[in-house]
């Protein structure tokens, strides 16, 4: 799994709600991801679905995915494109989906408030770093050994695979 | 030094003599629930290259959130969820007659006490009122668990909330829940368990603890607790459930917080758009009109929470400017309601008595909203475009405040009603 990333920053505010990042309505309608991506962030900001470019990294405040447990909310970001999601907190359940899909996650109160939209963010999983257009850093916690396993194996689909591959033997 | 609830239980689960909040342990849930989404799960499961789920009797499926289905697509995923829950041999299906599932699981005996209960909704920590510890988790790891049959879970810090004084006439469990999540905040609670007791909680009924735990979610909590007492076990005792373990916080536990509420002098309180932990004084709101007037759902669709709605529109007419729909949580309480009456004044006065389900809750389904309109729900949560509309505003309140909304056609104090 690519470590290290650095793209174009979409911030956010605080409390992004799963019911914003992809809307109600749409839950048991659409199981395509490529069809999520085109709903992404809908009633947080309409024109991010359309503009928003394959490794970019989505920037928020505290408490990110708070509400509903909706797995498409890590689903569609992953699918649009998005390389990492940053932000000072996040709700449990929405950091949970974003590892078993794979979408790097990281967490930096520091952070907050010190982004601004177009800034190229830069972030080194393994190190622990984040840059700010190549000038400040940023340092935040590894996340735990058994939940970077899931991340790293590229979510839970290959690692419950692998997993059950190591049962049969 | 002592241990909560969620250590203790936790440890007894994971075969280890004691844990610590913080820690990382790998269990098996007693119980794994999925609802509509069960289609998105079953495809997920497909990946795994697995034929048969590990433990068919701990998955329980319920049909409730587009329920009955609005469109051929909706009826085509619940075709397949009956196909696959039939393939794979699973008997705790409850199809489209029979409610919601936070309501469901407790009352057909799926939640027990000392037990671990992860479903693929945020709600689930619903189940904490009858002392199990019970998280949403996603669609992906759902479908883990039906092939592994176990999950990793942090063991939580716990926060405390002690709750004294007595709700005065008018004011109910919602108006406390809603007065404790603008207190805390929606994060204030992230990660962890919040453990609900006090005089308050045990001169509640079952049912109205109920909304304090479904709602524990709104202020980021894992887990919601309530400790089994003697109305926990009658009611359960109902449902066949009678043996079980029990898990105690110890005096001496760590708590990260310990939060003392007084709700003595607490008044009828609001969610105000777009966020749940918006919270004030129904007051500040009085005499804004209401298109749209919302009661039901898992937070408040119980028979306490019609019948104080029946009682307060008996006689009454529901504001011709102003659509009331209400929706009992499950066919046990529309059956109940219906033999005592409260269906048929409500419908009587003019509301819309829909069939057990999530219905206008999360947008999925029907009852939604238009551009600019207003609407009071009894409901968990104020987001925009919660309820399929982003341009309307959504209020989250008590049934007797809904009520009083309904019949005066704005925001209004419900005591004057009683």
């Amino acid at each position: 799994m690519q470590q290290q990333f650095s793209g174009k920053a979409w911030v956010f505010g605080d409390d992004v709600n799963t019911d914003v990042i992809f809307p109600g309505k749409y839950t048991y309608t659409i199981n395509d991801p490529v069809e999520m991506a085109q709903h992404a962030m809908e009633d947080a900001d309409p024109s991010f679905a359309g503009a928003v470019q394959p490794g970019d990294i989505v920037v928020a405040g505290k408490n990110f995915g708070c509400g509903s447990s909706r797995e498409q909310a890590a689903t569609c970001l992953k699918a649009a494109g998005v390389a990492c999601v940053v932000a000072g907190s996040f709700s449990r359940i929405y950091f949970r989906n974003a590892i078993n899909l794979g979408l790097p996650i990281v967490a930096c109160p520091e952070l907050v408030g010190r982004i601004q939209p177009g800034d190229t963010v830069s972030v080194d999983l393994a190190n622990g770093r984040i840059g700010v257009n190549g000038v400040a850093t940023y340092a935040f916690a590894p996340l735990p050994e058994e939940v970077f396993q899931i991340l790293e194996a590229g979510g839970l689909v290959p690692y419950v695979k692998s997993r059950l591959e190591q049962q049969s033997v | 030094m002592g241990a909560t609830f969620s250590e203790k239980l936790l440890a007894a689960k994971a075969g280890q003599s004691a844990c610590r909040a913080g820690e990382i342990v790998t269990i098996e849930p007693d119980v794994v629930m999925s609802h509509d989404n069960s289609l998105a799960i079953s495809l997920a499961f497909a990946k795994f290259g697995i034929e048969r789920v590990k433990y068919p009797d701990r998955i329980v499926i319920v049909l409730d959130h587009a329920a009955p289905a609005p469109t051929e697509k909706y009826a085509a995923n619940h075709k397949q969820i009956r196909e696959f829950v039939r393939a794979q041999g699973i008997k705790n299906f409850y199809d489209i007659n029979v409610g919601i599932c936070h309501q469901v699981l407790p009352e057909r005996g799926h939640v027990v006490p000392g037990s671990v209960i992860v479903a693929s909704d945020s709600h689930t920590t619903t189940y904490g009122a009858f002392g199990a510890f019970a998280a949403g988790i996603g669609r992906t790891e759902t479908a883990s668990i039906w092939a592994l049959g176990e999950l990793w879970l942090r063991v939580p810090e716990t926060i405390r909330i002690e709750i004294s004084g007595a709700l005065q006439p008018g004011v109910f469990a919602k108006d406390l829940t809603l007065h404790i999540i603008g207190q805390v905040g929606a994060d204030g609670a992230d990660y962890c368990a919040v453990e609900f007791c006090g005089p308050a909680i045990d001169a509640m009924e079952v049912g109205d603890r109920m909304t304090l735990t479904n709602m524990a979610i709104e202020m980021g909590a894992k887990n919601g607790y309530m400790t089994v007492d003697a109305k926990t076990e009658a009611w359960l005792a109902e449902r066949g459930v009678t043996e079980y373990a029990r898990y105690y916080s110890d005096a001496d536990a760590t708590y990260k917080q310990v939060l003392s509420i007084d709700c003595s002098a607490l008044e009828p309180q609001l969610a105000f758009p777009h966020r749940v932990d918006n919270v004030k004084p129904l007051s500040e709101a009085a005499g804004l009109k209401l298109d749209q007037v919302f009661i039901g759902t898992c937070t408040n669709g119980r028979l306490s929470d019609l019948e104080i709605a029946a009682r307060m529109l008996k006689g009454r007419k529901v504001c011709p400017s102003t659509r009331l729909l209400v929706i009992p949580a499950s066919r046990e309480i529309y059956l109940q309601a219906m033999r005592l009456g409260y269906l048929e004044t409500i419908a009587e006065a003019g509301g819309v008595i829909m069939n057990s389900g999530c219905g206008p809750c999360m947008g999925a389904h029907l009852g939604a909203p238009a551009p600019e309109e207003r609407v009071l729900s009894t409901a968990n949560r104020n987001f925009k475009g919660r309820m399929g509309c982003r341009e309307a505003e959504i209020y989250l309140g008590s049934p007797a405040a809904a009520a009083a909304g309904a019949i005066t056609g704005e925001i209004a104090d419900p005591r004057e009603f009683l």
